[in-house]
């Protein structure tokens, strides 16, 4: 298949970006979308074009590097899918394809596709984790936990920190990364001794990041490729409330 | 003048060893822990977990990885699970069956007493692990859940759904997180290790490239940990994470540290088959797959093109179960992997090119139903349909081996000590666990094994009688490593060539595949030991990267890794020739049964070849250590 590239190019966080059109031609739609890139800057390079820069690792749609706005939606067109594991074969023969970098005050570009994510790290270091040391730990099953509570925590901790969420909504909110992990401890033993303390603290850091507030829209969920439900949004807002309420004591 | 190794094993029984090491090892007193800096390289789970653990016990520690956050590492892609020996099922496991089958399954090539320790510390591993938070699958009645994974007839594996490895690397990274918080742990992101720095004969600090503004800097400290995963993709095609490289355990071992075993290769029998020559990386589907999909061929070559669901019971080969009845599709991966490629070598595998053969969930879903199946596979069969455009609920998944892990490595002694002082290696990046094959949910137990529970004691007694004086990074060997930095740097952009480094990564990973793949021979590493230094004068001398050092520039980044695999390629198909034998991943043609299983040397092999940089990369040296097995006697494994 043949298609027309318009991607984002920007050297550097200073400079001002802007987008460059690239033919991408007898492209097979057995590729995934990154592969597809890789061909293309394979062919760029070869005209003597630096080849564009964009996240990724895995590839297998589990590190949460890859990343990608494509023709306006994070992680492209395929449902619950990230850009790594989309195939060219959901794409039409002759498409026009507009491919950004996520766009969020909190995460700045620093070279073309590729944007800073570390505020999901600061967010995770004010209070993702249970305060224990290695080791004196008691035995793995000596606090019973219910299939649907652990089941519950399983589906929020599946969340990758790819960034899709805020690069949905339209206020940047980064609400659905910091409830998936504020929900999964919320529902497992371990993790009430400092609910309440981690619950405001992550919040703090996420508004200290620039990161807007959640109006409830949904587009998060609907981008989310690991399928993270509003669910875990509801339940930060209720323990955030609580832990305003009663302190960080309770 | 050649190296004597001392491997450091303790004496005595094996299963006091740890204990009685432990007590003899020297501390550092609480007040002084903060004194001593300690860099990590790398963030996975050996990295990740001995970063946070160093950090808790007071040391000052820096951090590095080259991905965006330590929370990438290619860990996360680990799918299947842990193996614990924690008799959970009452089934007769015990941290003795855990030893006995890593010593079997890794084929008589590991050393007794760290696999010992290893499932000993295997059982606080999973207690750690929940006390972080990790939401492991449970029972109805509250309690983990476990399957039988990989070759092991007891169910000693815990998981978290098909994503163990993401949920076990969170794990570390919430602790590292904390830590980082606590300004206990310094992290460098986006920053790869491009050398090691020697002072004095010790491993004293590193030289880094910020991937972001293209700076090199150096880094000082008392010790140094390689945490940096392992080499699969000088193969290009791999299940590894596409940043993987060697480069960190290669700059290391061209400032003396030894590597070990390169030969021992991984080949993972379950992964998507190969679909274009666009193709970018392989795709692993967990090999928890085969507690219920059945592996089959044709019978007879003339039904390979046709639809498999119209090919009759009678008409098809389920030559697993056939040729292995006491362990059937779960034998271990290396003897799959090679039972899969002579089938597809006899002309009945399946798919573009023949290089395929079918699992198949038909039996299984007409056993237990296809919501059970959906519940224990539902990601994978989902992963599998994105990629291949079809359903395995309606058609049998297609697989085919790729490589997978690496069991060879960096040398290191029993206190995951390199040969050279100061210089950790833990996780993938060092040999020693696994022998010549590593079992299913293995690699997760031994990541987290040696960051959580084993580093942090082993180095404090490097660090409490190293007695050397402090670094700042202004001395000599630091300016001399920048230096030698920045003209490699400078010479990759130099040669203005035409080819890309992509291109000759594909051409290097082709050649090795073909001639040091699933099965070798000795002719065919022959001629890609000729091949080999040519390629590497025509990247010296061809290559094409674009832009500057001093930026983002992710054609540089590529080039510097695939310059270093270059090399080390030559290494690994040396170690494969010279290990005239077949075990576990290590396959040779002339060293084999009728019925085409390998045939180890124990006369001659039962050692740990460990090669010495002598500053020609064509001409390593070979130290041996002895393999000395006292409590299991080395016999053809057997799964029939």
């Amino acid at each position: 298949m043949n298609l027309t590239l318009k991607i984002w190019r920007q050297k550097d966080k200073a400079t001002p970006g802007k987008f460059e059109t690239y033919d991408a031609k007898d492209i097979s739609p057995d590729m995934s979308f990154l592969e597809m890139l890789d061909v293309v800057s394979e062919r760029a390079q070869a005209n003597g074009q630096e080849p564009c820069a964009f996240d990724h690792d895995c590839r297998e749609g589990i590190c949460g590097m890859c990343s990608l706005v494509i023709n306006g939606v994070p992680h492209g067109p395929e449902a619950a899918t990230t850009t790594c594991q989309l195939h060219m074969r959901k794409f039409k023969d002759g498409d026009n394809i507009v491919i950004e970098p996520w766009r969020a005050s909190a995460f700045p570009v620093l070279r073309d596709l590729v944007v800073d994510r570390s505020a999901f790290d600061r967010i995770q270091q004010k209070g993702g984790f249970v305060s224990i040391n290695t080791g004196g730990t008691p035995d793995g099953n000596a606090i019973p936990i219910s299939k649907k509570e652990a089941d519950l925590a399983m589906d929020a901790a599946s969340c990758i920190g790819c960034g899709a969420c805020v690069a949905a909504c339209k206020n940047a909110s980064a609400m659905l990364f910091v409830g998936a992990k504020v929900s999964q401890y919320m529902h497992l033993p371990q993790g009430q001794a400092e609910r309440s303390r981690r619950v405001l603290a992550m919040v703090e850091q996420h508004d200290a990041e620039g990161f807007g507030a959640c109006s409830n829209l949904q587009e998060c969920e609907a981008v989310c490729p690991k399928e993270i439900s509003v669910r875990v949004i509801a339940e930060m807002n209720r323990d955030y409330l609580r832990a305003a309420l009663v302190g960080t004591d309770a | 003048m050649s190296i004597t190794l001392d491997s450091k094993t303790p004496t005595g029984p094996l299963a006091q060893q740890w204990d009685t090491h432990r007590f003899n090892l020297k501390l550092v007193n609480p007040a002084n822990k903060r004194k001593f800096k300690v860099i990590v390289v790398g963030t996975g789970l050996a990295g990740g977990s001995a970063s946070a653990t160093l950090a808790e016990l007071g040391y000052d520690v820096h951090t590095f990885c080259f991905q965006d956050s330590p929370r990438r590492a290619h860990s996360i892609a680990a799918q299947g699970g842990i193996n614990a020996a924690k008799n959970y099922q009452n089934d007769g496991d015990s941290v003795y069956r855990l030893f006995y089958d890593t010593i079997k399954g890794g084929d008589y090539r590991a050393r007794e007493s760290n696999v010992y320790r290893l499932a000993q510390v295997s059982t606080s591993i999973i207690d750690q692990c929940v006390a972080q938070g990790v939401p492991f699958a449970r029972e109805y009645g509250g309690n983990l859940s476990n399957r039988s994974f990989g070759g092991a007839q007891v169910s000693r594996t815990f998981y978290a759904r098909g994503q163990t490895g993401q949920q076990l690397l969170l794990g570390a990274y919430s602790a590292l997180s904390r830590q980082i918080g606590l300004g206990t742990v310094k992290m460098h992101n986006r920053s790869e290790m491009l050398d090691l720095v020697m002072v004095n004969g010790h491993a004293r600090g590193i030289v880094t490239r910020d991937l972001v503004s293209g700076k090199i800097e150096t880094f000082a400290a008392d010790a140094v940990v390689l945490a940096t995963g392992g080499y699969g993709n000088v193969f290009f095609l791999s299940t590894n994470a596409i940043g993987s490289n060697v480069t960190a355990t290669w700059r290391a071992h061209k400032r003396g540290a030894l590597f070990a075993n390169p030969c021992y290769t991984q080949i993972h029998p379950t992964c998507i088959p190969v679909s274009g020559d666009h193709q970018s990386k392989l795709t692993l589907m967990s090999e928890s797959l085969r507690n219920d999909g059945r592996v089959w061929v044709p019978l007879e070559k003339a039904d390979v093109g046709k639809d498999p669901r119209q090919i009759p019971e009678a008409k098809r080969d389920y030559y697993l179960e056939r040729i292995y009845p006491a362990f059937g599709n779960l034998v271990p991966r290396d003897i799959a992997s090679r039972a899969a490629k002579r089938m597809c070598d006899e002309g009945r595998g399946v798919g573009p090119g023949g290089l395929g053969v079918y699992l198949d969930f038909s039996d299984a879903i007409k056993r237990v139903g296809k919501h059970v199946i959906s519940e224990r596979y539902g990601n994978l069969f989902e992963m599998y349909q994105r990629i291949t455009d079809e359903s395995p609920y309606e058609v049998p998944m297609r697989i085919y081996p790729a490589v997978h892990y690496a069991m060879g490595g960096l040398w290191v002694d029993y206190n995951l000590m390199s040969n050279l002082p100061g210089l950790h290696v833990i996780g993938e990046a060092n040999f020693s666990d696994h022998g010549a094959n590593r079992l299913g949910a293995s690699a997760l137990m031994q990541g987290l094994a040696d960051g959580y529970f084993i580093l942090p004691y082993t180095i404090g007694n490097y660090l409490a009688t190293s007695g050397q004086k402090k670094v700042t990074g202004d001395e000599p060997e630091f300016k001399a490593a920048v230096a030698d930095v920045q003209k490699r740097v400078a010479s990759l952009l130099a040669v203005k060539g035409k080819r890309s480094p992509s291109s000759f990564h594909r051409e290097l990973g082709k050649l090795m595949w073909d001639n040091c793949g699933m099965a070798r021979n000795a002719k065919g590493l022959q001629e890609a030991l000729d091949r080999i230094p040519s390629l590497r004068e025509e990247f010296w001398g061809n290559l094409n990267v674009l832009g500057d050092g001093d930026s983002y520039n992710v054609a540089l980044e590529k080039a510097g890794r695939v310059a270093d695999f270059m090399e080390f390629a030559e290494l690994l198909c040396r170690d494969a020739l010279t290990r005239e034998e077949s075990c576990g991943g290590h396959f040779r043609e002339e060293y084999q049964s009728e019925t085409g299983e390998a045939e180890r040397n124990d006369e001659k092999f039962t050692y740990v070849a460990a090669w010495n940089y002598t500053g020609d990369v064509s001409k390593p040296e070979l130290i041996k250590e002895p393999l000395i097995f006292e409590e299991v006697h080395p016999s053809t494994r057997s799964y029939k």
